[in-house]
């Protein structure tokens, strides 16, 4: 009796078969997209990586390394032409000298005072103002740095004109802070209460307790905030290109105008001739890039990986 | 350390919360004076006719409406392809990925496309899209470029979401005998919904105010109707404004704000409706 109705629900679940396998197909199928999908990101980053290398590096055959990296002269149209890179790599290093300089302290600060100083109404209220500022897009910085900063800076500091490294560095300062005062709150939020409370009860104030536990605490959390500062900073294009000044000599003083790395590439690729040698070095100029911003973001993330551990019970 | 009165404490604590409130204030103060500074000055310049006529004159006189029109197609196209190819992704990395090496270095990848500089993204999409791929100087080139930036994001904002649906909604599901992926379609992605399309309005609003990729990938400054296929270039609200600002002599100013805030609002709204979605999803979960 009981095998006779096994059968018959065998028999039963049997045209079901077919149906069932075709149903799980269709999900094989978009399982499969999916994973497609999952490996995209490395397929985009390695793309990256092999077309940057393929159109950059022949200019190495017609510049050595040395000259490249060292030469001073970046005439691109002369005959013959010389692609020396160093105006614009001190130029990326001055402008990310102010913006850091200045960017570090305040941020720091801020997220100290978000975190561990001001109520939390006060919290909601700013918060939300320091995430517009990120969403602020960077052509409008520059606007911005053309209209009003420049004009102040060229006045306080008497100078043939506010279009410099001093202005860029000002508003790349700016456009960093954001992710700078972020991830340094989340770095101090992440201090365990008891720090505080075991400090307090030592007699600690409250000033006391965040110079000697909370930022020490945060340490590791807060230089990544500060690498990451640093990357945005290295790799920002539109307010640099329009405010830095795009003077071709090595600048020797932050209130020089000067071109940075991403300006340079910015308004030399329309006019290079696809495969050309202005081309290749601008990509060449592109995969330094690409390799600074690469490992400013890698030690970052070690570090922000680090933090996590650190307090994680 | 030194022993020092309670007074002289009392008083570094009091000047170094002064420091702190003052570096606060420093991060704040600039983003109301700017976007203040952008309606007094920029206000004057939106007009009907700006909004919705096309520029005459080298862009001195008439509107912006072909800059407005190439800034939503290029959102638009930008989401199109960042969007379903985000969420498919954090579905991989959430549902089916293994700890292993493979994913690992996905979230690698991750991690510094986001840190890739938005010009070497121009370099990337003008070297695959523009002439491998042969799409030209286009929208869709740019649009492909913006999308290949967007996705970093669009992948770390699904991934969060359809982790923060409980796992028990999941167990419980495949408990019952429903397949993996039917969980996912029905249960976990409706959950995950709010978090994923405040991941897409943002990536879309941050597409909306990039300039040094489609400067290189296909933007015009000045073209006669609005892209009709899209292979055409096109004019966008970005590269617009850097234009006008930096490279037209004689340009009034009055037209440089106007742009600058069209551009800003269109930005900016997109980035409040955002955190409106997040808040709005927050306080349903609150209630539930």
């Amino acid at each position: 009796m009981f095998g006779q109705r096994v059968s018959l629900a065998i028999a039963e679940a049997d045209p079901q078969k077919g149906l069932k396998r075709r149903w799980r197909l269709g999900e094989r199928f978009i399982e499969g997209w999916i994973f497609l999908a999952g490996l995209l990101t490395v397929v985009i980053l390695l793309g990256i990586i092999i077309l940057l290398v393929k159109e950059g590096v022949p200019i190495f055959f017609h510049t050595s390394p040395w000259e490249f990296f060292f030469g001073t002269k970046w005439y691109p149209v002369s005959d013959p032409p010389t692609f020396g890179i160093m105006p614009f790599f001190v130029a990326t290093l001055w402008v990310t000298i102010v913006a850091t300089a200045m960017a570090v302290p305040i941020g720091i600060g801020c997220a100290a005072y978000l975190s561990e100083v001001a109520s939390s109404k006060v919290r909601e209220t700013l918060k939300p103002i320091i995430e517009l500022l990120a969403g602020i897009p960077s052509v409008v910085m520059g606007f911005i740095g053309l209209m009003l900063l420049s004009p102040l800076v060229q006045s306080a500091f008497n100078l043939n004109t506010g279009l410099c490294g001093l202005s860029a560095g000002i508003m790349l300062a700016l456009m960093s802070l954001p992710i700078i005062v972020s991830v340094s709150e989340d770095a101090l939020q992440a201090v365990p209460d008891e720090f505080r409370q075991a400090s307090y009860a030592l007699g600690a104030t409250k000033w006391e307790t965040i110079r000697h536990v909370c930022i020490p605490g945060a340490f590791s959390g807060i230089t990544a905030a500060v690498m990451l500062g640093v990357g945005r900073a290295i790799g920002e294009t539109m307010t640099v290109l329009m405010i830095a000044g795009g003077a071709l000599a090595v600048p020797v003083s932050p209130t020089d105008p000067m071109m940075p790395m991403t300006a340079a590439i910015a308004s030399g690729i329309g006019n290079a001739v696809r495969g050309g040698l202005q081309y290749q070095a601008l990509f060449a100029i592109g995969l330094i890039l690409f390799i600074i911003t690469l490992t400013v973001n890698l030690i970052s993330d070690k570090v922000l990986e680090r933090q996590k551990r650190k307090f994680a019970r | 350390m030194a022993i020092r009165t309670t007074a002289s404490r009392q008083l570094s604590q009091r000047a170094a919360f002064g420091l702190l409130s003052v570096s606060a204030i420093l991060v704040v103060v600039p983003v109301i004076v700017i976007i203040l500074l952008f309606v007094i000055n920029g206000s004057g310049a939106i007009s009907w006719e700006f909004l919705t006529q096309d520029p005459s004159q080298a862009g001195k006189a008439g509107g912006i409406f072909p800059a407005i029109v190439g800034t939503f197609f290029l959102m638009l196209g930008t989401i199109v392809f960042a969007l379903p190819l985000g969420v498919m992704a954090g579905i991989y990395l959430t549902e089916y990925a293994k700890e292993n090496w493979l994913t690992r270095s996905i979230n690698l990848a991750i991690v510094n496309l986001a840190g890739v500089p938005s010009i070497v993204y121009g370099l990337f999409g003008l070297g695959v899209f523009v002439m491998l791929f042969n799409f030209g100087m286009s929208l869709l080139s740019a649009s492909l470029t913006l999308a290949c930036q967007a996705l970093a994001m669009t992948v770390t904002t699904s991934r969060e979401a359809i982790l923060s649906v409980p796992k028990e909604y999941r167990e419980g599901s495949l408990a019952i005998g429903v397949t993996r992926w039917q969980t996912i379609r029905h249960l976990v992605l409706p959950q995950a919904l709010p978090g994923i399309i405040t991941g897409a309005v943002l990536a879309m609003s941050r597409a909306a105010g990039e300039t040094a990729p489609i400067l290189i990938v296909g933007a015009a400054f000045l073209l006669p109707g609005l892209p009709q296929s899209p292979f055409d270039q096109f004019m966008a609200l970005p590269y617009h404004l850097y234009t006008v600002a930096a490279h037209v002599p004689g340009m009034p100013k009055s037209t440089i704000w106007g742009v600058a805030l069209v551009l800003l609002a269109v930005v900016l709204s997109f980035n409040i409706l955002a955190t409106i979605i997040r808040l709005k999803a927050r306080r349903r979960r609150l209630n539930a």
